[in-house]
């Protein structure tokens, strides 16, 4: 086990796969000569050459566009986009293009590609750099959702990514990339579409994404001292989704919260929340709980943005509050 | 027979070409009216000679990107008729069994990766295959197919300049039929030609041709191709020519200045294409066969498709994910 940051962890990742397989390509705006504008590909264009390894003009819809172009002929590329809230200016190219051709064409065209990028809040940079639209990809048929909260997920998570016959949507999160973590040594390679349960309780269930996950550990250590126990489940992918861990693990307790840095409306909890209410709501044994971000752009100020992220105090005092 | 640089069996496969293109149009339109075809169809009736020149000019392996005016594209690629009418009139048979529809024509057997709906969307997507042709070193070629209508929408410019910076082995062909749906092109664009008048932007050649004649359009292509080939990057070509259908379905076509359609129709790239033929010594008998064999096999596809069972309705949840399957949850 080596210790790594979870931005290491990523270029680790992408080294990994290229180094494994030729057809593995990497593009995006200050990826190569610059290592990235959060220094997650440092080394990348030293290691593998300016033909694998590409950096682009500021276009968005290119550079997803060419990542599918390059998919459907044989290549298994990665892209970068710089900021999840980019996602809007490839959108198109994203939940219209990428996500249905191989529907459309009824099986003909494959699209082994991973879109990379860095989403969420945390470093103050107003509504239009900081959020988390993990939820957006989630609601369009033909995309996998992965967003790792640990370095040796990213890792592994990005490797099984890049295995992945399908797209990839993969949500780093900025304030995560300073974390550090062990990553296991040699090949690392995870499973998509797996839950993580983090730690075991018999009172409440609190299901985390990404930079709310270490939130929702420190949440369970304050809850313990005052006599709750929770189990913490890491989702890790919204879609393929862990629906048997999630309603395993909240028939234990019988109480399932959510912690969740999208906005409310119809984030990923809500779509959580209406399976286990369908399929375990006679082992609950009360309401379940959303914490999220209120239906907010993101603010900018640190007491603001660290007031409208769900915070560790927040999750303490909702389930204190709830769990009765 | 004529002494030029086109030889006889080529011109053969032009002729032929622009004809399934025209015949198996002109049926769609019929059973469009005959509510056998549903939702939309584009046509390319009076554009013939650009898909002609192009497909006729590229290698089996090269790849064609196209909108949704793709029908005739892909027809020009080979794909079987049957596949094409059955997919648009949404049977079984359809190239895509009934899942795309007319807008989506795919044939990847045959180099067709996509017919794109959203306008633009593809120019980016054929850049991408280019580069992954120039990694591979394969020597393949990407064609992309669009509208004067196009080259005003940012993902244009996006993959002109991207691939024009990566040297791509990527043709950008742009059919200008003078609407862009029913709005006159002149009226929203700011330069005369929307794709040459901007090749400069990107350091590539002011290419205009007449779309309208087979042989200039393939000559074009030919260059076109062997240079992107040959490393030569990227090619802008602005073809005009001039759609005698309406934008799509029923659109009568009411936008049209009086004699405009008239002037255009003497200038059909079928009948200017025959006259050439005979001119250089083609027999008139030889011709027509050509397009009795065309009718027929037009013909014989209508009748396969209609004949056709319609989608089982299994395939709803076929096909999202690469293991066959829609499942998003274990
Ligand atoms: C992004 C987008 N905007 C608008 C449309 C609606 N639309 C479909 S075809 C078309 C006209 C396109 O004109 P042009 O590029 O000249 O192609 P043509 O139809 O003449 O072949 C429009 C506006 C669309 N499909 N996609
Ligand atoms: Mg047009």
């Amino acid at each position: 086990m080596a210790e790594l940051t979870y931005r290491e962890a990523v270029a680790a990742g992408i080294a990994q796969e290229m180094e494994r397989d030729e057809r593995v390509v990497f593009l995006g705006e200050d990826v190569a000569a610059a290592g990235g504008v959060f220094k997650t590909t440092v080394g990348l264009l030293e290691k593998f050459g300016p033909c694998r390894v590409r950096d682009t003009p500021i276009s968005e819809q290119a550079i997803v566009g060419a990542a599918m172009g390059a998919a459907m002929t044989g290549l298994r590329p990665i892209a970068e986009i710089m900021f999840s809230d980019f996602f809007g200016v490839s959108w198109d190219m994203i939940a219209n293009e990428i996500a249905k051709a191989r529907y459309m064409c009824a099986g003909q065209l494959a699209l082994p590609l991973v879109i990379r990028t860095a989403n969420g809040s945390g470093s103050r940079f107003g509504a239009q750099h900081s959020q988390s639209v993990e939820n957006w990809v989630m609601a369009v048929p033909g995309l996998k959702v992965v967003a790792p909260s640990n370095p040796a997920d990213v890792k592994g998570l990005l490797a099984a990514a890049v295995r992945d016959p399908d797209p990839v949507i993969f949500f780093e999160h900025k304030g995560l990339y300073a974390t550090k973590g062990e990553v296991p040594d040699g090949e690392h390679v995870d499973r998509l579409g797996t839950a993580k349960v983090l730690r075991q309780g018999s009172d409440v269930t609190i299901v985390a994404l990404a930079a709310m996950v270490p939130r929702a550990l420190q949440a369970a250590q304050r809850l313990e001292k005052e006599g709750i126990s929770a189990t913490v489940v890491d989702l890790r992918s919204l879609v393929p989704l862990d629906t048997k861990t999630l309603l395993v693990e909240t028939k234990k307790t019988g109480r399932l919260y959510t912690v969740e840095e999208n906005p409310r409306l119809c984030g990923w909890g809500a779509e959580i929340a209406s399976i286990v209410a369908e399929e375990a709501f006679y082992d609950l044994d009360g309401p379940i709980v959303r914490i999220t971000t209120p239906h907010v752009p993101l603010p900018a100020a640190d007491e603001l943005e660290d007031n409208t992220v769900p915070t560790v105090e927040r999750i303490v005092e909702t389930v204190r509050r709830t769990a009765g | 027979m004529a002494s030029d640089d086109i030889d006889r069996s080529t011109r053969l496969a032009l002729y032929r070409s622009q004809i399934e293109i025209r015949l198996l149009e002109k049926r769609a339109y019929e059973l469009f009216l005959q509510n056998l075809i549903k939702g939309t169809s584009h046509l390319s009736l009076g554009q013939e000679a650009v898909a002609a020149g192009f497909a006729v000019a590229m290698r089996p392996d090269d790849y064609t990107y196209c909108t949704y005016r793709g029908h005739s594209h892909t027809l020009a690629r080979g794909a079987p008729m049957l596949g094409v009418l059955g997919e648009l009139m949404g049977r079984r048979c359809g190239l895509m069994g009934g899942k795309g529809g007319s807008m989506h024509l795919t044939s990847v057997a045959h180099g067709v990766m996509g017919s794109y709906a959203i306008v633009g969307a593809h120019l980016p997507v054929a850049a991408g295959a280019a580069w992954s042709a120039q990694l591979r070193g394969s020597g393949q070629v990407s064609l992309c197919f669009f509208g004067d209508g196009t080259c005003n929408i940012g993902a244009f410019h996006e993959a002109l300049n991207f691939a024009a910076v990566w040297k791509l082995p990527v043709i950008f062909v742009c059919e200008n039929n003078q609407y862009m749906e029913y709005t006159p092109i002149r009226s929203v664009t700011a330069v005369e030609h929307p794709a040459a008048d901007r090749a400069a932007a990107y350091g590539l050649e002011r290419i205009v041709v007449d779309g309208n004649d087979a042989d200039a359009v393939y000559r074009k292509a030919r260059e076109s191709i062997d240079k992107a080939r040959g490393g030569g990057g990227p090619s802008l070509i602005e073809a005009m020519t001039y759609r005698t259908s309406g934008h799509s379905r029923a659109d009568p076509a009411k936008y049209r200045p009086p004699g405009e359609l008239e002037e255009w129709t003497k200038r059909d790239p079928i009948a200017l294409y025959r006259a050439r033929l005979l001119e250089l010594g083609f027999e008139e008998s030889e011709l027509r066969a050509m397009d009795s064999a065309v009718q027929r096999a037009v013909d014989e596809a209508t009748e396969g498709a209609k004949a056709s069972p319609t989608p089982p309705l299994e395939v709803i949840d076929k096909d999202v994910w690469a293991d066959g399957g829609s499942s998003w949850r274990n």
